[in-house]
């Protein structure tokens, strides 16, 4: 299908290794080299488990998305559907047999490691959205049956990964999915009225909840009601980053952190370890890192020729910054804590893979940004 | 499903904009983040830094350290020890239950203990320290050396601990300290504010007393710890405040001699200055050693204690309550004579007994002892004259003679809590406490310190103490304070007393009303006419030092030691008419029905400096018993005399 596809002279392998966005480059190895370190302050200054396992990780996944950065678009938007297929048997398959930790079964055991389908939900979302949406003509985006697929395609994955229950990747998944959706054009107002009716059906929606859920969102909104218990979490963290001041207490010194009131400051909270150790400077700093990652996906995007490239480098970018935002509001006590981690920084392997495949189709719009697809 | 061209604009603009708007929505949310990034790390920076490091230090107080007791010399009677305990922390354990049967048979620890410990443990957090022992025996600690490469996880620690190293000796003076209870921390701000778990506080004696004082402040240990609780490294020590040292005016060598002559007995002495009321010594047989109680004593001790006939327990010094026989007839004498009853001329014969209103009265010799003048009467104790003094003189006028020299009331100001005030009847004490009138047998009785009057040890020594200083009032001191006055000092202000008084006409003081004590008014007289207290005085002298004195044979002729005194023998128990043709030797008599023997006396007798009490219970006769004892005592307390006035000398100098 893709042979004919609208494009009439190859580059040389050195061609393309030259037109690599290295920009984006050089602030995904500065945010593995950051985590990497992170988690080494998060062990206490030692070289253990963390540190190791996610340098490899990083390593690995790294050389994978520069291997994957050479398949072309048009390669991601033939297997766009098939992608979204797979990660969602594998997502069925993690809800019924999965591995059960802590409550939840999101899992599945691969023997050498755990893969969280949902976590590549993220990403085979965007792209079968942004298949989706480049086949379509604009002018059926706003038809009944062009709102309708979209939407059943999104609940589909959301109902599996609340069911296992896990409240945060369901919401970075619709989040992810809705801002495609917004980008590919429908209407305003029917963002509108189903903003309206969420409102309207709120009450309902968290009676469904799980009982610890509402918990975390009722202690999101007074902390101190329980501070030992669910608002444990944000009244530590609030501390941590409070007391790190505008330098910081310095690398390895984040009291907080290495005396163990910080919980899981490898995953959700290492922004937490983080901004204690380097303060607002450090923290500044991270947050301009991952303003021109971002910035550097929407101008690929912007350079696309081809609407899929465009659409998913938009709505990738969009989802970078939906993640970061979520996850550093929790970690700051400004939206309720939701199970979400920060990309490349967080420990987690299939975070990671999918951060990687989605930067991955960046590059390769980077480097066949002339490409149009039919 | 080709896009055609005009469609494709159409998208790509669409996009274009909705990806503008989204880029705009994206700065301000950005823009968010680093507002509140700033709102915490920068504007609240201080409050949050607060609560971190509340989080993560936290503070041990350490015990304070107690001050110490010495004596008149500067020897050590309550000092601190160093001791070993043994600790273990079961986190540091590997096999907690192979541990501790190893430390049951190395420390051979009861069954009791054993169980105590473990559950203890059981109930701590692993990390937290348990105590197996908190004073090893030098042989436990020696074995547990021995094997303390096997025993993983033990640790010996050097802890301070109190100890006496008089023993039994200044029990009673300074009692015990013991595991601080709830009741001591809720009465105490002192207690409260320093207590830490274990902290062991004064329960009776000056140790309680002097709590306030000895108990100095607490060391602070800062430490940083995680979440858990545990202790991660010190960040800070501040030492504490050791608490005040107190001298006592007690000479610790007398002390432990008194405790050798009292020792197999049961009774008390006291030993005072007679100008500067300090205590020589201060003593109750049988003791016991302080020691016990510091660990929590055992049952078999405390039964042992509890049960003793002699009554360790009590403090008989100062809440020992004895009738004074005849050590009172130095003040029934003093008080006749001051309120010009009779004069010393006058004789009575005495028979062996008198018949008086219906009711025989016997004197203690039963062939009787002749004519007697008031001289004679003292120094033979002769009951009958007494009798017929006491008649003339009435109780009232007695009890406020005998109240005037410190008996029926209070000797220490507050220093023993439960220090006894003792009875001197008077009409009206009878009147207001049995509700039936005064009858004029019980002045007989009174007049020979038998019947309702009650008196404490101390309270006697303070009495013979302020005839032997001349007549003046004298406050009996254990510690040294703010008020106190050297020797030199009181003596030249109880001369300016006399001198006053001669030279005021108006001065005299009303024999028949109490006096009121003020502070600033000290060294008060307590005489009408000094002459009669020297009579007084030179009778007692008689009755040591003259033959067919009551306490001839305990004299001694070296005027350097000699002394002057008044024995006593309190009945317990009524005499009965048969018992008395019986006339059983003390040794005859069951344990609890034999008199009391005392003895009073002070010396030397040509300069005065140091008057005594001695009560031996159911000691038999005071001649017999107590004088013989004072005999040996005099000697012993002038000898360290010269000791003593070196110190005193010395302390003036430095002043």
């Amino acid at each position: 299908m893709y042979s004919k596809l609208s494009f009439t002279g190859e580059l040389t392998f050195f061609q393309k290794l030259r037109s690599l966005d290295y920009w984006l480059l050089f602030c995904v190895l500065l945010l593995g080299i950051i985590s990497t370190i992170s988690m080494y302050s998060s062990e206490g200054g030692q070289i253990l488990y963390y540190t190791k396992s996610h340098f490899i990780r990083f390593s690995v996944f790294f050389l994978l998305m520069l291997v994957l950065s050479f398949l072309r678009p048009s390669f991601w938007h033939a297997i766009g559907y098939l992608f979204f297929f797979i990660v969602m048997v594998l997502l069925v398959v993690a809800s019924f047999y999965g591995v059960k930790a802590s409550g939840s079964q999101r899992w599945i055991n691969l023997y050498f490691v755990n893969l969280q389908p949902s976590e590549l939900m993220k990403i085979a979302i965007i792209v079968c959205f942004a298949k989706y949406y480049h086949r379509i003509q604009i002018t059926n985006v706003n038809t009944l049956q062009g709102l309708l697929i979209p939407i059943v395609i999104l609940i589909i994955p959301i109902v599996f990964v609340l069911s296992q229950p896990d409240l945060g990747t369901s919401i970075l998944i619709a989040l992810s999915g809705i801002a495609v959706v917004w980008l590919s054009g429908v209407k305003i107002k029917y963002f509108f009225y189903s903003f309206l009716s969420l409102i309207i059906t709120a009450p309902f929606i968290i009676s469904l909840l799980k009982p610890y859920q509402k918990i975390r969102i009722l202690t999101f909104f007074n902390p101190e009601r329980d501070p030992l218990g669910a608002g444990y979490q944000i009244i530590q963290s609030k501390i941590a980053i409070g007391s790190g001041g505008i330098y910081g207490k310095g690398f390895l010194k984040g009291t907080q952190s290495y005396l163990e009131f910080l919980p899981e400051k490898h995953t959700d909270f290492i922004f937490t370890l983080f901004s204690e150790e380097h303060g607002f400077v450090g923290s500044f700093i991270l947050l301009i890192i991952y303003a021109i990652l971002i910035f550097r996906i929407i101008s690929i995007g912007a350079l696309s020729r081809s609407f899929f490239g465009k659409l998913f480098c938009y709505g990738f970018g969009t989802s970078i910054f939906i993640y970061i935002v979520v996850n550093m509001a929790m970690v700051l006590g400004m939206v309720p804590i939701v199970g979400s981690p920060l990309p490349i920084m967080s420990y987690g392997g299939s975070s990671m893979l999918a951060t990687m495949i989605g930067l991955a189709i960046v590059m390769g719009c980077r480097i066949y940004n002339k490409e149009l697809i039919a | 499903m080709i896009s055609s061209g005009d469609t494709k604009i159409r998208k790509a603009k669409v996009i274009s904009r909705r990806v503008f708007i989204i880029s705009l929505v994206k700065v301000v949310i950005f823009t968010g983040i680093v507002g509140r990034l700033f709102s915490l790390q920068v504007k609240e920076n201080k409050k949050y830094l607060t609560l971190s490091d509340k989080n993560r230090l936290r503070e041990w107080k350490l015990p304070p350290i107690r001050g110490e007791f010495v004596d008149y010399f500067g020897n050590i009677i309550a000092g601190n020890m160093e001791v070993y305990r043994l600790h273990v922390i079961p986190e540091q354990v590997e096999n907690f239950n192979y541990l501790m049967t190893r430390l049951k048979t190395i420390l051979d620890l009861s069954d009791n203990e054993y169980s105590k410990i473990i559950k203890k443990k059981n109930k701590q957090k692993p990390w937290e320290t348990i105590i197996i022992s908190e004073n090893l025996s030098w042989s436990q600690f020696s074995k547990l050396n021995l094997y303390l490469h096997e025993l993983d996880g033990a640790k010996p620690v050097l802890s301070v601990s109190r100890y006496y190293p008089y023993k039994e000796n200044f029990t009673h003076v300074l009692g015990y300290l013991s595991r601080a209870s709830t009741s001591d921390i809720e009465n105490s701000e002192s207690i409260k504010k320093n207590y830490v778990p274990g902290l062991r506080v004064g329960k009776i004696g000056l140790e309680k007393t002097f709590e306030s004082d000895l108990i100095g402040t607490n060391g602070i240990q800062r430490y940083e710890v995680n979440a858990y609780g545990k202790r991660v490294n010190q960040v800070d020590h501040i030492l504490g405040k050791k608490g005040k040292n107190i001298k006592l005016t007690i000479d610790a060598e007398v002390q432990k001699y008194v405790n050798e002559l009292l020792i197999g007995r049961s009774g008390s002495i006291s030993v005072m200055d007679i100008y500067t009321g300090e205590i020589i010594a201060l003593h109750s047989s049988p003791s016991f050693d302080p020691t016990l109680f510091l660990h929590g004593i055992s049952n078999e001790d405390w039964k042992s204690i509890r049960e003793n006939p002699l009554k360790p327990l009590l403090n008989k010094t100062v809440s020992g309550l004895y009738s004074p026989g005849s050590t009172i007839k130095p003040i029934v004498a003093l008080s006749a004579l001051e309120n010009d009853v009779i004069s010393p001329e006058m004789k009575v014969r005495c028979t062996g007994k008198i018949e008086l209103y219906g009711h025989r009265y016997h004197c203690w010799k039963e062939k009787g002892h002749g004519y007697m003048n008031l001289r004679e009467a003292i120094k033979q104790s002769c009951d009958t004259y007494f009798y017929e003094a006491s008649r003339k003189l009435g109780v009232d006028r007695l009890n406020v003679t005998a109240k005037r020299f410190g008996l029926g009331n209070n000797v220490f100001d507050g220093l023993f809590p439960d220090e006894k005030k003792g009875l001197v009847p008077s009409t009206k004490w009878k009147k207001n406490n049995l509700g039936v009138g005064w009858v004029l047998g019980e002045t007989l009785l009174t007049g020979i310190g038998q019947g309702y009057i009650q008196t404490t040890p101390v309270q006697l020594c303070l009495m013979t103490a302020q005839l032997a200083n001349g007549g003046f009032k004298i406050y009996p001191r254990l510690t040294f304070d703010n008020n106190y006055e050297d020797y030199e000092t009181v003596k030249h202000k109880m001369f300016q007393k006399t001198i006053e008084k001669k030279n005021s006409t108006i001065g005299l003081i009303e024999t028949s009303k109490e006096l009121i004590f003020s502070a600033k008014n000290k060294y008060e007289i307590l005489f009408r006419n000094q002459e009669n207290i020297k009579f007084v005085l030179d009778a007692m002298y008689g009755s040591t030092n003259e033959v067919f004195g009551t306490s001839y044979k305990s004299r001694i002729e070296d005027t350097k030691y000699q002394f002057a005194g008044k024995t006593g023998t309190a009945q317990v128990k009524r005499i009965t008419e048969e018992a008395r043709k019986l006339d059983l030797k003390t040794e005859q008599i069951p344990y609890e029905e034999r008199d009391h023997a005392l003895y009073v006396a002070y010396g030397p007798y040509k300069h005065p400096r140091y008057a005594m009490s001695i009560v031996i219970e159911h000691g038999g006769s005071g001649s017999k018993a107590a004088a013989p004892i004072a005999k040996k005592l005099f000697k012993f307390v002038i000898d360290r005399h010269e000791l003593r006035e070196i110190i005193r000398k010395r302390k003036l100098k430095n002043i």
